[in-house]
């Protein structure tokens, strides 16, 4: 955060040279300045570009405003855009950085060996990079078959990766965003309601009377739509009720702070529903007419009273009785919110079930002010030839009927995939790694790095010398996304709309939009046949017209919005008919389908490991100006943060006699010591069972010169991994910590070209 | 005319947002600024308060900046606002040891610089570049002496704290509580 303290420090020590010197210095006309530099550009000297972010996925649309000389001077939001209502948040407002960032990946680059056996990166030209690649992919293919291909892809210009990818005959096409992220909530809310949340969350928090965020840092997660919506719902004076065992910025705009103590949400959970059901609170007309199982829930959660809750959460029984009492009144208008980074500790599935249920006996699913019902616009694909049917996935490196439920491709199953073992007949040799950095997106470092060993070769495409890229063998440098076209966004909303990414600047460096690198790939492997368009702009013109625009006219509105197909936004609202993807075509509160895989058919409060002694439990989350380690090294989010700390209460502080801003290293539970020492903030905001970071800093990549040795990462701190035997989920809140005043004495663990 | 802020501390959630859009609105340079974040906290865990507040220029009435200024280069424009002319600043700093709020700091280039209210966009009828960015829409910028501005709706009816009132400064920036 850009505090005066800061501000402070540069100016005392900048204050006199500044002033006088470089003053001096203009007198004379010799200003080494460019002086228009400081005055501010008029709107109408500016050309604005239409864009929608990529700084996180929320993707935001808005202008990129270039000056006369080429020079972009500010990205501001599109009013029409649903998701940013004009209003950009810092990442988006400081997406300017992405591309103005001096240690951009700048050229292609292929990993050599020396006499001495010392491995190094070396230009390349496009052609040689692409020749090389497309080598190594027909390789693969003959030898091994396509299947052995595996996509990470976390980024709008991986669809066209995944199409290529396809096109190929793989279809080990991941993000972590999956199995590190939201998977759990998705599984757990269609196992319910037949349905995911999806992104843009479904959440109607602008109507919202009550909304409830157990561990869902809103305001630290700049989610733009949900940060907006939750101040319209303060305005309107709704509830806030929020269960964290950190004083989060959400804590405190809430009429209700439940400092639970970690690793124990589900007993809060089952004894809400306790409450809502013995105290006759919930919605009978909707229990009766939409769900299935009220009586077996009912039995299960007879004995899940606040006392008993009480013992497991230290949440006090009044407390609870009022809260769920808070939410019943506000019903159906009451949002249990479904959280988004939800793979805490391997019941996480489960967990996001007792939310769905709470959710349901409410009646919120499909009324105002609860979960909308979303539309998108459909977006037709260029023609092309059906993709080849693959023989052999991912999921051969299970046992048959693992993680049967997992509506996408687990990350980490990639990895388990590409790691040889007895039961797999080929495993997989070959990455392309789509802008994620796995390295920080994945934990469990050791077995990350495991995997990359066992490949053939692995391709990194990124706009940032990330330290994922120090393992490639080729790397692709793209675009930022201010310098590229990209595919249209149609993400769902409660109107559907599409937003159009073009190019504000020709590209700054020796680097490529990937749609071109996609097709420059599919030429070279024959893949032509998938590929008939001659440019982005020709695919763009194309699907525009199936849906009545033009890129003419996108590029002048930015965004468009289309009326919904179907006309309910809010399809429960009046209780019609209404039949769910379910077993039983109703509101699960009983899951058949999990029941039928051997599952837990109504959720369970299970203990969770605790903190051995002088250990602290690992809580890890967001900073609103960063987006993972994508923006560690942007120099306008630097300047408002360019470190993390690491939060402790005062009473582990004076026990430790640690102080404020001191330099600490952290040691888990398995004896691994952050690469970084890490300043402490000392802080009433966290309770004393638990520390706090924000994820995404301590990057190892010297060529990072601003994010390099900055903070320290939590991932690498993550090496239990508690798996969701539901869906794959890897469960990371259950590491703990200590803390080492003094440089410890460590081995490298991998020496990087 | 009289040219004021609001700023709602019961949404502000701290994201910097106003201050990165400064920045780019107003070209500041990397490692300074002319607006940032306080985050206030008070209590012990768990009887907690937290307030997080979007601090700029005050533009005071009784603006001490301007009094102490040497050459005239801080002066008072038109509804209020407090500008530091550039060209006319020799960059002695009197000013920013003058202000109670640390609002000013030394532009590389030689000068004084501060927050204008983005008085380039003011005068076209557009907000400054914060307050139109704000994604949780706590700023509220207007003209005090016209009951229907935004900032006079804002104050209206709520309670509302200036920063460092002993200073006798008469800040300009009201801080909704």
């Amino acid at each position: 955060m850009k505090t005066r303290r800061e501000f402070i420090k540069v100016s005392t020590v900048g204050a006199g040279v500044a002033a006088l010197g470089l003053h001096a210095l203009d007198l004379k006309g010799m200003s080494l300045f460019d002086k228009e530099s400081a005055d501010p550009a008029s709107d109408e000297d500016l050309t604005p570009y239409s864009t929608y972010c990529e700084v996180c996925f929320w993707k935001c649309a808005g202008w990129t405003y270039v000056d006369k000389k080429g020079k972009i001077r500010k990205i501001i939001g599109n009013k029409k855009d649903t998701h940013s209502q004009g209003r950009l948040c810092p990442r988006g407002t400081g997406g300017l950085g992405m591309y103005e960032d001096e240690d951009r990946l700048k050229t292609p680059l292929i990993r050599e060996e020396n006499a001495n056996g010392k491995q190094y990166f070396r230009e390349a030209s496009w052609d040689e990079a692409l020749n090389l690649v497309a080598k190594k992919m027909d390789a693969l293919r003959k030898e091994h078959g396509p299947e052995c291909l595996a996509l990470f892809s976390h980024g709008t210009g991986g669809g066209l990766f995944s199409h290529l990818v396809k096109a190929f005959g793989s279809e080990n096409i991941s993000a972590p965003s999956f199995a590190q992220c939201r998977g759990p909530r998705e599984v757990g809310f269609t196992a319910t309601f037949g349905e995911g949340v999806l992104s843009p969350e479904r959440t109607d928090i602008r109507d919202a009377k009550c909304l409830v965020l157990i561990g869902s840092h809103l305001g630290e997660n700049m989610h733009n739509g949900q940060i907006q919506e939750m101040s319209a719902a303060i305005e309107n004076g709704a509830t806030i009720i929020t269960v964290d065992p950190r004083f989060s910025t959400a804590a405190s705009h809430s009429k209700y702070w439940l400092p639970i103590k970690p690793a124990t949400d589900m007993a809060l959970l089952l004894a809400w529903i306790n409450v809502i059901i013995e105290e006759d609170l919930y919605d009978k007309d909707y229990v009766k007419k939409y769900t299935y199982g009220f009586d077996e829930l009912k039995a299960h959660a007879k004995n899940k009273t606040p006392e008993w809750a009480y013992g497991i959460t230290t949440i006090e029984p009044d407390i609870i009785r009022r809260t769920a009492r808070e939410m019943a009144a506000a019903s159906p208008s009451v949002i249990v919110h479904p959280g988004r980074h939800t793979t805490w500790y391997g019941d996480d599935t489960q967990r996001t079930r007792a939310i769905a249920i709470l959710n349901a006996l409410l009646g919120s699913w499909g009324r105002r002010g609860g979960f909308y019902n979303p539309e998108k616009v459909h977006i037709p694909s260029f023609p092309h030839p059906p993709y080849p049917k693959p023989t052999r996935t991912w999921r051969d490196a299970y046992p048959e009927g693992k993680y049967k439920l997992v509506t996408e491709v687990l990350s980490t199953g990639i990895c388990d995939a590409t790691i040889p073992n007895a039961d797999l007949a080929c495993h997989i040799r070959g990455w392309i790694v789509y802008g994620t950095n796995l390295m920080a997106s994945l934990p469990d470092q050791k077995k990350t790095l495991d995997a990359i060993r066992n490949l053939d070769f692995l391709v990194v495409v990124d706009t940032m010398p990330m330290d994922i890229t120090g393992y490639a063998d080729i790397i692709l440098p793209e675009n930022t996304y201010l310098e590229r076209y990209d595919p249209l966004r149609s993400s769902p909303h409660r109107e559907p709309s599409i937003a159009l990414r073009m190019p504000a600047v020709e590209s700054k460096n020796n680097t490529k939009p990937g749609w071109w690198m996609t097709k420059q790939l599919a030429n070279r492997l024959g893949l032509e046949d998938y590929f008939k368009w001659e440019t982005m702009e020709d695919l763009l013109e194309w699907q525009l017209k199936q849906i009545g625009s033009s890129l003419e006219e996108m590029k002048k509105i930015g965004v468009k919005s289309f009326p919904r197909e179907y006309d309910d936004l809010y399809q429960l609202q009046n209780l019609p008919d209404y039949e769910f993807n379910t077993n039983t075509g109703k509101i699960e509160l009983y899951s058949t389908e999990l029941a039928a895989e051997g599952f837990d058919p109504m959720p369970n409060y299970t203990a969770h490991p605790e903190p051995p002694e002088g250990y602290y439990r690992l809580n890890y989350g967001r900073a609103p100006m960063h987006t993972f380690s994508r923006t560690a090294n942007n120099p306008n989010l630097t300047d408002l943060m360019s470190e993390n700390n690491v939060w402790i209460n005062p009473k582990v502080a004076a026990l430790w006699e640690i102080k404020n801003g001191q330099e600490v290293w952290l040691k888990n539970q398995d004896g691994v010591i952050s690469s970084f020492p890490i300043t402490v903030r000392v802080t009433e905001r966290i309770r004393w069972d638990s520390v706090y970071m924000v994820h995404g800093f301590g990057q190892t990549n010297k060529k990072l010169t601003r994010a390099y040795g900055h903070g320290s990462s939590d991932s690498e701190l993550v090496t239990k991994v508690t798996l969701d035997p539901i869906m794959g989920g890897t469960g990371m809140r259950g590491n703990f910590v200590t803390f080492l005043k003094e440089k410890p004495i460590t081995t490298k663990m991998e020496d990087k070209a | 005319m009289r040219y004021a802020m609001a700023i709602d501390t019961n949404k502000c959630v701290g994201c910097s947002d106003c201050v990165v859009a400064c920045q780019t609105e107003n070209n500041v340079p990397h490692g300074y600024c002319r607006d940032w974040i306080v985050e206030s906290v008070s209590g012990t865990y768990p009887n907690l308060d937290l307030e997080f507040r979007s601090e700029r220029c005050n533009h005071c009435d009784n603006a001490p900046c301007v009094r102490c200024c040497p050459t005239g280069a801080s002066h008072i424009e038109q509804g209020g606002i407090v500008i530091v002319n550039h060209d006319e600043c020799i960059g002695c700093g009197a000013c920013i040891q003058s202000c109670p709020y640390d609002a000013r700091y030394p532009h590389p280039d030689g000068f004084v610089d501060k927050c204008t209210f983005c008085i380039h966009r003011v005068e076209k009828g557009q907000n400054p570049a914060c307050v139109d960015v704000c994604p949780t829409s706590c700023l509220h910028f207007g003209d005090l002496d016209d009951p229907k501005s935004d900032v006079s709706m804002a104050i209206k009816d709520r309670s509302w704290k200036v920063l460092a009132p002993e200073a006798g400064t008469k800040p300009q920036l009201y801080f909704l509580t």
